[in-house]
């Protein structure tokens, strides 16, 4: 199931690589990251955790691997933390909200759309978090240069 | 007088080579972080840039005149925006002339796409299968989510040629969409007309946006955070508004 999983997200992330033009070389790596991150997302969905909380450590999963790839490679971050944040984005849950909200059933349409709107806030905690660490790590590593 | 010149073809590069990455989707703040760095690594520490993401003003001092280009058109083409930034890493190392740096940006400004237009339509077809497994969807709605997905984003492509709004067009696209999910579901091809629909309208959803959107905010650069914010926004609506007028319909 997870493999499953893996695999279908290791495409879909890679694939979307293509879509924004990535370069040939980083293909594999999108996907990775992709995939990797949707893997975390379901581990936390199948434990029966919130899929706020899954979405929040998915995407700070994501962007750390993003930066540290766009260090090692030389390439901007948006490459790697592109392909890998689109699973998470609550496209689902979005349709699930506008359906209802077509099929004039309000009360169904509200708490899902309130739930797209937490997500869609976890996604941008986690790859803020992620900028934090990243910006303490260069400072801390710099003050270690100047002694 | 010479100074002058080549004064000006400085101000020329840093405004080309921040033209290029914004119109590729670049986020804003490393736009101008970008062009203030070519500016300092050609000894004018105090360049001033302004970038949202429809324009740049730029001046290579707070005394200069600035210059402003406008930025109409933005597509997503993150292999620009990767051979810009090397070569703006090849400026600040001193490894590149202003000519041989100015030709360079000329050369991948007049590249087309990366992929073939058959490898995108190709690319999105299969995420849109993947997708709908991915969100718990039965292997019967695999090739239904395919097809419906490479048409829709073959009719994305179409629309963004004929006219230049982009909302109708991703509106359009979600329309057929969820017109062609219902046609299979109708035959009986596919499983839940849910799963196909939310894997097909995956390629058309605006990630990029929304990642930039944050980092842009996170930056400080709160017009750009906004305004990328609100497209994105408006995307998202126009591809639930085509959803969910094809099923009103059905």
């Amino acid at each position: 199931m997870i493999m499953e999983q893996f695999i279908l997200s290791f495409i879909a992330s890679a694939a979307f690589g293509i879509i924004f033009q990535a370069p040939r070389s980083t293909l594999l790596k999108c996907g990775l990251v992709g995939s990797l991150g949707w893997v975390i997302y379901m581990l936390f969905i199948q434990a029966n955790i919130d899929a706020v909380t899954g979405t929040f450590v998915a995407s700070f999963v994501i962007a750390m691997i993003s930066q540290f790839f766009a260090r090692r490679y030389k390439t901007p971050v948006v490459v790697f933390s592109v392909a890998g944040i689109i699973p998470l984005v609550p496209g689902g849950l979005a349709y699930d909200a506008m359906r209802n909200f077509v099929q004039n059933d309000y009360g169904q349409a509200l708490p899902i759309a309130a739930k797209v709107f937490m997500i869609s806030g976890a996604i941008a905690i986690g790859l803020v978090l992620s900028e934090v660490m990243n910006q303490i790590n260069k400072k801390v590593r710099k003050r270690k240069l100047w002694r | 007088m010479e100074e002058r010149s080549t004064q000006q073809e400085m101000v020329e590069l840093c405004l080309f080579i921040g033209r290029i990455m914004l119109q590729n989707g670049a986020e804003t703040y490393r736009v101008e972080d970008t062009m203030t760095r070519i500016a300092a690594s050609y000894g004018k520490e105090d360049a001033q840039s302004f970038v949202t993401p429809t324009g740049i003003v730029f001046s290579l001092s707070r005394t200069e005149p600035s210059k402003l280009v406008r930025v109409s058109d933005r597509t997503t083409n993150l292999h620009k925006v990767t051979q810009a930034n090397s070569i703006s890493r090849n400026i600040t190392g001193g490894d590149l002339t202003l000519r041989e740096a100015y030709e360079q940006l000329d050369e991948i400004d007049k590249s087309g796409t990366y992929y073939s237009m058959g490898t995108q339509i190709a690319a999105a077809s299969l995420a849109s299968g993947c997708f709908s497994i991915m969100f718990q969807g039965n292997w019967y709605d695999f090739l239904p989510a395919c097809i419906s997905g490479g048409i829709g984003f073959i009719v994305l492509l179409l629309l963004h040629q004929l006219f230049e709004i982009k909302f109708f067009a991703e509106f359009l696209a979600s329309l057929f969409i969820g017109t062609l999910a219902f046609t299979f579901m109708s035959f009986g091809i596919g499983h839940e007309t849910d799963k196909v629909i939310i894997g097909s309208v995956m390629p058309l959803v605006p990630g990029l946006l929304i990642t930039n959107a944050v980092r842009d905010l996170m930056a400080g650069h709160l017009i750009s955070g906004l305004s990328k914010g609100a497209e994105a926004f408006l995307t998202a609506f126009a591809i639930g508004g085509g959803v969910a007028i094809a099923f009103s319909i059905f």
